[in-house]
């Protein structure tokens, strides 16, 4: 017997709430630090702040988002690396007002797999970067968003 | 009941006589025959039709004079129009061919060769090539955008269409406008459907999920809401045909009707199916019915590799020849099939040893004066319409020249739907979308509210009025401008560039997003302010239901004051740098 997806979906969402209170989300210890990042209003700044450095692009970090959003206020967006010793992942679009969206703190033996929505305002470079054994990788794509109309 | 092919002969020897048919070209050459005449090969016949936007009955449709091609697209199939498509094809020009496949001499051609398409001329013929080549060899494939664009598709949510189709044996179809009914209708509709629906790039959102969308979806596991594809066992081949929906419909559509589904583009999904069905189906060809529009299958084509033939549409390109294109394993033959009824596309396929050998290809107009009528789907249609003949046969006014949409700018029945707009809902400005569907009349003719119809038919047809700064009215025409003319085909969405009324602007297609558009200049002379307030009224809003009252009504109670139907100005726009793109002709406002 195979669990339905339902079931697996809603269970992730179970464990997500336990879960995400201590790793999935920016660590309370760290909000004096990240707050800066996630503050910053370009994306320079804010990778500098919350990663202290720039990533180079890196076939290991695949980032899956659309080419044209269905709908900018919720852009799905899904960050993997085939890198070893993940420890973070997250996520930047440059024309946001601030450009940080996510920091994912990966837990050791925790697969680097990480799906979001992101919100946009228009079109926009999203860059993923993940940190690994202390160095910063990185994939970007752009993503079109349109006032939509018009279909042939 | 089917003709026989003396019968078909006799008419067409009755055609000629009555000067139906010309004297030169296409049908002279290849005389004695008969136009739908095919000599038989291979041992699969695809017979495929597309977009045709719910025209029942015979039209008038002029093929554009502007359909330009931008970056890798430039000069190539379907970016062609007038003699270059011709020459292109090798057609000669005057004959009956160059008339169906171009805009050249359309109001005098289109007078004197009848009018195109109708359900139950295309059944006759469908019948026809099924019985030729044994029916058990072939699959009838609509490539969807047939349940919206009259007034019965309308009245009946698409219901009348779902029969049309049933009747005429649609074994497999895939969808763009479907989806502009509720997800509940579509569904229902489905059910209807003696044919299969088949999209894979269809999936259910993971909220719906929740709300008990895996109660109707096809695959809950994968998220698929419709089937992804189908195999045919025909002719002795295995087949597979996998349905590709329109991938842009929520952002082109409104997305409050299915709010449940999500679609897009997508290349590796797709290669990991066409690998599949070969591993695990064995099967000799695989087939893709594609509503991507003809530039994105181009594309596709390339990135994706292993699939035979796509049979698209959306963009409505009667392309006389599929285009080859090369990819990583071998080739894929595109095709696209035009729209309004006015084609249909036969693919013959010689499949021996696992393997497509050879192809040969036909898109068939269909001349209504020459196809008799089917007198079952005749009888179907008449049922269908009988009880809006009131509604849809209103005299509104004389067509004072050909009035028609098709083409990248304003054609002459969107400048009257622009007047329209700003006649009745006293506007400045007017904006209307630049859907590709929307049939023709010829000057002379009376244009009724079934026409109107025709050009604007939709489930979202509420006009609305609202100031608009000039920088916002630059931002739309930028936006619109940027879904035709990136030269990434997969940002491109389909449709024309915003019609406009009450000015002028220039346009560089050539340009990137943000830079195209210059010079906006109300018809009275004034520059277009962006920090200046105007009144713009238009039509199918996609983000929330507007409140002015339904397009075609503004556009008849315009029309009825009138006994003429005038176009004093087209507000097409002046244009940059394509004075030698061959996809433009006839076009009188260009700067070099």
């Amino acid at each position: 017997m195979s669990i339905n997806r339902r079931s697996v979906i809603k269970a992730i969402a179970a464990s997500g709430a336990l879960v995400g209170a201590s790793v999935l989300v920016p660590r309370i210890a760290m909000a004096a630090w990240t707050q800066s990042a996630f503050k910053a209003e370009d994306q320079e700044t804010a990778m500098q702040e919350l990663l202290g450095g720039t990533a180079e692009e890196s076939a290991e970090v695949t980032l899956k988002a659309p080419d044209i959003a269905e709908n900018g206020a919720v852009v799905p967006v899904t960050v993997r690396s085939s890198l070893a010793n993940v420890e973070s992942m997250s996520v930047f679009v440059e024309h946001n007002p601030t450009p940080l969206v996510v920091e994912f703190i990966i837990p050791a033996g925790t697969d680097a797999d990480v799906s979001t929505r992101l919100r946009m305002g228009k079109t926009s470079k999203v860059t993923a970067v993940v940190k690994a054994e202390g160095k910063l990788y990185s994939a970007s794509k752009e993503v079109k968003v349109t006032i939509g109309g018009c279909g042939g | 009941m089917s003709m026989t092919r003396r019968e078909f002969a006799r008419l067409l020897g009755m055609a000629g006589a009555a000067g139906v048919l010309p004297a030169t070209g296409f049908a002279a050459k290849k005389q004695p025959s008969d136009l739908y005449e095919i000599p038989k090969s291979g041992n699969v016949r695809l017979l495929h039709m597309t977009d045709c936007h719910a025209q029942l009955l015979p039209v008038y449709f002029r093929e554009p004079n502007v359909n330009l091609g931008i970056g890798k697209a430039y000069g190539q199939a379907p970016h062609l129009v007038g003699d270059k498509l011709l020459n292109h094809f090798g057609i000669s020009s005057g004959s009956l061919e160059a008339h169906a496949f171009t805009y050249l001499n359309f109001g005098d051609a289109a007078s004197r060769y009848g009018k195109v398409g109708g359900f139950s001329h295309l059944k006759t013929l469908v019948d026809r090539l099924r019985q030729d080549y044994g029916s058990e060899s072939t699959l009838l494939l609509d490539g969807g955008d047939t349940w919206q664009g009259s007034g019965t598709a309308f009245k009946t949510r698409g219901m009348d269409m779902v029969k049309a189709t049933n009747e005429l044996g649609v074994d497999v179809m895939t969808g763009h406008w479907e989806f502009t009914y509720h997800q509940e209708e579509i569904l229902n509709n489905i059910k209807v459907f003696n044919g299969e629906f088949l999209a894979n790039n269809v999936f259910v959102t993971e909220d719906a999920l929740f709300d008990g969308a895996d109660e109707y979806i096809f695959d809950e596991d994968s998220g698929h809401v419709f089937k992804p594809y189908s195999i045919k066992e025909i002719g002795g081949a295995r087949i597979a045909v996998i349905g590709q929906a329109f991938p842009r419909t929520k952002i082109a559509n409104p997305a409050r009707f299915i709010p449940d589904w999500t679609f897009d583009i997508y290349d590796n999904e797709m290669q990991a199916l066409v690998d599949k069905v070969r591993a695990e189906e064995k099967v000799d060809a695989v087939i893709v019915l594609s509503h991507n529009g003809m530039d994105v299958d181009l594309a596709m084509a390339n990135r994706v590799s292993g699939i035979d033939v796509i049979l698209g549409g959306h963009t409505h390109d009667g392309m006389p020849q599929p285009t080859t294109v090369k990819n990583a394993t071998g080739q894929t033959l595109v095709c696209n099939v035009g729209s309004n009824g006015k084609f249909l596309g036969v693919m013959d396929l010689d499949i021996r040893d696992s393997k497509v050998q050879s192809y040969n290809y036909r898109l068939m107009p269909i001349f209504s004066e020459i196809l008799p009528a089917d007198p079952a789907m005749a009888k179907l249609i008449d049922d269908i319409r009988a009880p809006h003949m009131g509604w849809l046969t209103e005299e509104l006014a004389l067509a004072d020249e050909v009035m028609f949409r098709r083409g990248n700018f304003n054609g002459t029945f969107d400048q009257l739907i622009c007047n329209a707009l700003m006649d009745v809902n006293n506007a400045q400005i007017s904006l209307s979308p630049g859907f590709r569907w929307g049939t023709s009349v010829l000057e002379g003719q009376m244009i009724t509210m079934e026409h109107v119809l025709d050009q604007t038919c939709l489930t979202y047809p509420e006009t609305y009025v609202r100031p608009m700064k000039g920088s916002e009215l630059k931002l739309i025409l930028e936006d619109v401008a940027d879904n035709i003319f990136n030269p990434e085909p997969y940002l491109q969405s389909g449709g024309d560039m915003v019609r406009v009324g009450g000015f002028d602007y220039i346009c560089d297609p050539m340009q990137p997003i943000g830079k195209r558009i210059s010079e906006m200049t109300l018809d009275n002379g004034e520059r277009i302010d962006a920090n200046k307030t105007y009144t713009v009224s238009g039509w199918a809003t996609v983000g929330s239901q507007s409140e002015g009252p339904i397009i075609w009504d503004v556009v008849a109670d315009h029309l009825r004051d009138k006994e003429v139907a005038r176009i004093d100005k087209l507000n097409t726009p002046i244009l940059k740098n394509v004075g030698n793109n061959p996809g433009i002709a006839d076009y009188a406002k260009m700067e070099s």
